[in-house]
């Protein structure tokens, strides 16, 4: 690590601090996934390691190369970009294929089926009417 | 002075990434059905990804941003189009 005796004392720790944030954040949502119990609470944990891991280890990598070099270096913000873009598009799908796959199975832990359009917020008072199979959540 | 603070920093969020991606990578193995063993996979190329980001910091050449780059849009395609396979069957209808 020849170059890193060149950074200021001051960069070395901003860098070293959101090194540290962004490893300890993928680490406990690894951890999470690791011990969760059903898949539908371990879908949650990996994105804090997408969200703020991945933002801080950029930034990271942003403040120790823009120092090194003495000029502006943001091209790693296409990575935080696009991960950011881009992961919940993908556990969107997965949710919807592990949902999917649920209830072709007649998982009793899944509801069978969609609730109707605005059911979760226009609870009794607006449909008092509704059927028993509306009913249910 | 900061050569060994960055030196630390950068040991211990290696250390933290390895041990994450040994959290995934068992997660993957064992994971009871294929959508944890799909999300396993993505655990483990998110934490490979930044991985070669803490590497670019610690050697101080910008190659590695590259590959990371590179696994990040792999990683997107091969997660979007495992889901999708589980969800119908096929992944080109």
């Amino acid at each position: 690590m020849s170059h890193a005796a060149e950074l200021p004392l001051w960069a070395a720790i901003l860098v070293a601090l959101f090194l540290l944030v962004g490893a300890a954040l993928a680490l406990i949502g690894s951890y999470g996934f690791y011990s969760l119990k059903s898949f539908y609470d371990r879908i949650h944990a990996p994105t804090l390691g997408t969200s703020w891991g991945t933002g801080a280890i950029v930034m990271a990598s942003m403040i120790c190369f823009t120092v090194l070099q003495s000029r502006l270096v943001v091209h790693e913000i296409l990575i935080g970009i696009f991960v950011t873009v881009t992961m919940p598009v993908t556990l969107m799908l997965l949710g919807r294929a592990a949902l999917y796959r649920d209830r072709a199975e007649k998982n009793p832990d899944v509801p069978a089926m969609d609730p109707a359009p605005g059911s979760l917020l226009a609870s009794e008072e607006e449909e008092p009417a509704a059927g028993p199979d509306a009913a249910a959540p | 002075m900061s050569e060994m603070v960055l030196l630390v920093a950068v040991t211990a969020a290696q250390a933290m990434l390895a041990v994450a991606m040994a959290l995934a990578l068992t997660r993957m193995i064992r994971g009871p059905r294929a959508q944890d063993r799909v999300l396993g996979l993505d655990t483990l190329y998110v934490n490979a990804m930044l991985m070669l980001l803490v590497f670019g910091i610690r050697t101080g050449s910008t190659l590695y941003f590259e590959a990371a780059l590179v696994i990040a849009i792999l990683g997107f395609v091969a997660t979007a189009a495992l889901a999708k396979f589980l969800m119908r069957g096929e992944v080109i209808e």
